[in-house]
This record gives C-alpha cells, structure tokens and sequence, in this order.
C-alpha cells in the first residue's frame, strides 16, 4: 500500500522542482554510495591489503561526494554523517582514536562495538589513513581496515533506507495534511537551497579555504584528503553533485548554471592534486581564481536560485546576534 | 540624568492607567518578528496563537516583559539606540528609552520582580565596557548605572533574590557596525551583581577564551548560559554551561557526534520547569538540542531557522524564521501554528 502511494507521488509530473530532486538526485545518489559502499566492505574482506582496497576506497569516496552535500535528514540523526568523512579535524582526533583502536582489545572492532567508536577515527577519513599511510601504523591494520570498511556499508545502508523506508515521503508530503516536517512545499524548497549554498561555503571555506590560508601563509597540508591525493578531485565531484542537484530543481536558472559551468572549467583545468600550488604563487592565483568561481556561484544562486524558489537564505541564520 | 521635559512627559504617561497581562488574554509569551516589510511584537498563547501584534519601527531583537502590567519593553538589535515601552493593551509606544550620550542598547533588559526598576545591557559605544543602565518604571527615565563587569554584555537575568547575572559576552564590536574588534584578546565572563549593583562573584572561561557566553536562562540553582564560539569553525567546543554562583562552571559538551551540529553557535537557551532539561536552539544549524538538567547531551531535532525557545508546561515552545510555532515535548517537535510572520531570534516567557 505505502509502495503504491510512494510511486504514485513519484509520478507526479512536473520539469524540475524539489520531488525531481529527491527522487533524481537523493535516492540515486544514496543507493550509489550504499553500492560502492558495499563494493568496498567486500574488497576489504578478500584483500585488506593497502593496494587492494585502494581502489574501492576512491570508488565509494567518489560516490559519497555524490551525496555529501546533503546535510538534512537521515545523514543529520544522531550526527551520522560525520562517521562516514570526519573532516576536517584540526586536532587529529581520528589518528588518536585510532592508534587506540590498532592497540587495544580487537572485541571493538565487531560491528556493535565499532559503531560506538568515535566518529572522527571511522568512515572515509579512518580508511585514508590506514591505507595511505604517512607513517609506519603501530599495528597491523587489516582488521581495523575491515571493521572500518563494513561500519561504512552498514552506515551508507542506514541513510539509503531511512531516505526509501519513510523519509522520501515526508519529503514528497511536504506541506499535506498531517506533515509536521515540511508544513509547507516551499518549506522543502528551502531546505533544498539550503543545501546547496551551505554545499558551496563548504567548498569555499574549507575545501578551498584552508589550505589557501592567507597569501603570508599558505597551509597546504591543510588540503582534504592529501594523503590519497584526491584533494583537486572532491573539489570537482562536488561541484558537479551540486550543479546535477540545482539542474533537479529548477530549469530556470542560467546564471546559476553558467557559473557552475565557470567553476567547473577552472576545477578541471587545474592539474594540483593536493592543491600543493597554494604555496606557489602563479599556480596560486589559480586556486583563487577558481575559489572566485565558486564564491560566485554561491552569490548567484542566493540572487537567482533562491527567488526562483521563492526562498532565501534564514531569516534568524542570516542574522546573528 | 532626566530632563525636565522627559519628567513632565513621563509623570503624563505614568497616569495613564496600567492594564494587567490577564485583562488582555494573559499571554504566556513575547516574540518580535517580520511579516512583509513589517517589524512586529507578538503576544502568543500557550499553544502559539497571537493575541496581539504591534507594529516596531524596526527589527527587534528580544524584549522583557513587566512582571504585572501588560507592557513590554522590546530592545532594538544591537548595538541599538532604542528600545521601546509598549503598552500590550492597546498597541500604543508609552515611552521611548534612549541611552544617555555614548551608550548602546545591547539587545535586552530585566525588571525587578515588583516591576518597579528596569535594567538594560549596555556598552559604552567606544571600546563596549559594559554597563547596566537603570531605569524607574513609573516614567521611565534614566536613574542610574552600574558597571557589568566585562566587555560586551548581552543577556542579564535576575535570580529570584534578585541578584543580578550577566552575560558580558567580551567582544568588542565597532560602535556604528557590528564588526568584532578584539577576537583574539576577548575575554568573556558571567558576573553576579547585587540588587544594588555590587560585584559579588564572578567566573571566566580560561580556556574557552573565544566562547562569548550571550544568553541565560534560569536552573534552579543558578544560570544554563549559552555561548557562541568565535574560534576555528571546525574545532568541537562546549556551547552549554551551569553556573551555580560560589562555585565553578560546568561546561556541558554535546555527543560526540553531535559536538560540531550547533556550528559553534547557540542562539537562545531555556530550561523546562517540569525537569530542568534545557533547550539550545541554532539558526545557521537549523537545530534544537536538548540536554538533562545537569548538562548530559539528551537529543538534538532539526528545524530549518530554528530560533526562539522558551519553557512551556510541558518542556519547550520554539519559534522559527518560517513562521511556524513548535511545542518540543517528549524530545520531539511537534507543530502548534503557523504564522505569516516569521519569527525573529528570540520568544521571551512571560511568568
């Protein structure tokens, strides 16, 4: 019965607005990063060698940054989400909780008692470290390596089936009798938007703004993921999950678009894996001229993408006290 | 002091007669907010519906309430050169209430509990120490001030023996913008004032020297207070913490999950009279948390522009920026009303 009215609401006709969203952006994108996720439990099980799992660790971190960027619902119970990428963590936290784990009783590593574990030593992040490692690791890492790998899957599979068993349709219900989430559609609009500019200051403040520094003193180990030399390439995916999220909910924003487009140009064209140039000057410039694009994009899609949504930024969040 | 002319004004305003909160539907709650270009002053029932609605002449940002008769007293945002004495009854502007020279209104204000003294949190414009200005309920007019004993005081509280807490929040902000001035030498601290104004206790945050402490709420031994973190985004830090005067802080940091969910912000704090839990609301988080009374991380609920909290009988009422009134029982949010005004940081408890 839930199934008819699910795929009936899905049927729903309409070009582009937040139901395309969801059920051509969200659930996709979920299922995806639950697939690479699996992928990557079963590699580790056969093969926990570095050289093994590498590849099914690039495939479900590119699939997460399919996804990533949306911060609402199942991904935001009890803080999930931070226990699939934990960054960034000035402190180190998740090397520490980690040395603990390679050291201490191996019964933390089952399934339950893993899941209880910090969320800065799990997830991504975790994996990162023990299979790009910068130093000799105080252990052998296989069996944490597995732990890590299945605590991913398990976690991907919890959000995709929260978003398919109930949370899909309270988001499609937005605004109908007896929806105390969205009380309105443009309640769902909203938070759509939402994710897409909290997306694009993500990308600005930290994916690009921390290892920019400032021009006295660039940080370039500041970048995400140097160890697994991915730092340039979730800039790119990013970008591109957040254009293909924009393109779901609305048709009409060309400028929005156009700016993707810009940033995306200057994303590809950058050959700086880790984004080792913010040290260099001319190939700084670079990274500032694509962190432009990207600043543009957020100011665009807050002048063109909100009105067309008939939203905006919050009127307390943009506020402040 | 008080010019003739705003003693003459005030003695005027002072017969008018004084309606009580109860003759006009006993509203159990304040909140300011926007609905188009209009700023406005709710009163809300218990289940969020509007009583009334006032016009403000500009965004508000929270108000006190008099602890008998219906007049509120709504606190532009800071740093602010206004605040206003509404009378509830009939929606009229009873006072206006200027800062002598050289002060700024700094977002809220107390009365004492037989209404008969109002304090307001003030900065001196230039280099924002704090002061709490006094002011007589029967005019209005300036009587006095104290010192509040820290930079940049923000929310004030009086305990129920009337001693004063303040939340002198230590950052120095630019007298015509709201540009920060001092990050990296602030220094935050709650200070008790006795009923005369005399520093009788004070604690700092020595190693959460960027934690500007903002907002109170009652517990019944002390003050929750809630703070907003002005260093690295990306470092978790308490933003809850107990004060029982004569004794340290207890810091009260979220889950670990949850330690970065607030976005080192916490907006406004309330603590439930049913078991002392308190509620931290985010804006920019779209989030409500909620801990027991001796600060253990309970539960955190999503809502977009979540902002206003205050206790209800059965634990909390929220506002957010969408107009929507929420009651937070039981660790859930469940709707009470929707309004076409969109409802602005604060919701303020009337008792």
């Amino acid at each position: 019965m839930r199934l008819i009215a699910f795929l009936t609401l899905l049927a729903t006709p309409a070009l582009a607005d937040f139901p395309e969203t969801v059920r051509d952006h969200i659930l996709p994108g979920y299922v995806a990063f639950a697939t690479a996720a699996d992928g990557l439990a079963a590699t580790a099980a056969k093969d926990c060698s570095a050289a093994a799992v590498r590849p099914a660790f690039n495939a479900a971190f590119d699939a997460w940054l399919g996804v990533e960027h949306v911060r609402f619902g199942p991904v935001e119970e009890n803080g999930i989400g931070l226990a699939i990428a934990f960054w960034p963590d000035p402190k180190g936290s998740g090397a520490k909780s980690q040395r603990a784990l390679l050291l201490g009783d191996p019964a933390l590593l089952q399934p339950a008692a893993f899941a209880q574990q910090s969320v800065a030593a799990r997830g991504l992040t975790g994996l990162e470290r023990l299979i790009y490692p910068k130093a000799d690791l105080p252990g052998d890492p296989c069996a944490l390596i597995r732990a890590t790998a299945n605590d991913l899957a398990v976690t991907a599979h919890k959000i995709d089936d929260a978003w398919t068993g109930g949370f899909a349709q309270t988001v499609l219900t937005a605004g109908e009798p007896g929806n105390t989430t969205y009380l309105t559609r443009t309640e769902a609009r909203q938070v759509m938007f939402t994710q897409v500019i909290a997306g694009l200051e993500f990308l600005l403040d930290q994916r690009l703004g921390r290892p920019l520094g400032t021009s006295g003193a660039p940080r370039p180990e500041r970048a995400e993921s140097v160890a697994s030399g991915r730092s340039m390439t979730n800039i790119r995916l990013s970008l591109r999950a957040l254009r293909a999220m924009v393109e779901t909910l609305t048709p009409d924003v060309p400028q929005t678009m156009a700016g993707f487009d810009l940033a995306i140009a200057r994303a590809e064209a950058l050959d700086d894996p880790v984004l080792a140039g913010v040290a260099v000057p001319e190939a700084r410039t670079r990274i500032e001229d694509l962190q432009k694009a990207v600043l543009a994009v957020r100011n665009t899609a807050i002048a063109e993408l909100g009105p067309e949504l008939d939203v905006g930024v919050g009127f307390n969040a943009a506020d402040g006290d | 002091m008080a010019t003739r002319r705003a003693f003459l004004a005030g003695l005027a305003a002072a017969t008018l007669p004084r309606v009580a909160w109860a003759e006009i539907g006993s509203p159990a709650y304040l909140a300011a907010g926007k609905s188009g270009a209009e700023f406005l002053l709710h009163g809300l029932t218990a289940r969020g519906e509007s009583l009334f609605r006032i016009g403000l002449p500009a965004r508000g940002h929270a108000a006190a309430a008099h602890p008998t008769a219906a007049l509120a007293v709504a606190f532009a945002r800071r740093p602010g050169v206004f605040a206003l004495v509404i009378d509830c009854a009939t929606g009229a502007t009873r006072h206006h209430l200027t800062p002598p020279a050289g002060r700024q209104f700094n977002g809220h204000g107390a009365f004492c509990a037989d209404g008969a003294l109002l304090m307001t949190s003030e900065v001196v414009a230039e280099g924002s120490a704090g002061r709490i200005g006094l002011w007589e309920t029967a005019g209005f007019t300036r009587i006095g001030e104290w010192d509040s004993h820290g930079i940049g005081p923000h929310d004030i509280k009086r305990l129920a023996d009337g001693r004063l807490v303040v939340a002198n929040g230590g950052i120095q902000t630019d007298p015509n913008d709201r540009a920060k001035l001092n990050l990296d030498t602030m220094r935050p601290n709650l200070s008790l004032l006795s009923h005369d104004g005399a520093l009788l206790d004070q604690v700092d945050l020595p190693d959460l020297r960027q934690n500007s402490v903002r907002h109170l709420a009652l517990t019944a031994t002390g003050v929750a207070f809630a703070m907003q973190w002005q260093g690295d985004p990306t470092l978790p830090v308490p933003l809850l913490g107990l004060w029982t005067p004569g004794q340290p802080v207890k810091l009260c940091p979220a889950a670990e999950a949850e330690s970065l969910t607030l976005k080192g912000y916490a907006g406004s704090i309330a603590v439930s009279p049913l078991d002392g839990a308190i509620a931290l609301t985010s804006a920019p988080a779209g989030a409500l948390m909620l801990f027991a009374a001796d600060g253990t991380p309970k539960a955190t609920l999503h809502r977009a522009d979540i902002s206003g909290v205050a206790a209800s009988a059965t634990g909390f009422v929220a506002t957010d920026g969408q107009g929507a009134v929420w009651a937070v029982t039981d660790d859930r949010l469940a709707p009470l009303t929707r309004n076409d005004t969109l409802w602005d940081n604060h919701l303020v408890a009337l008792r």
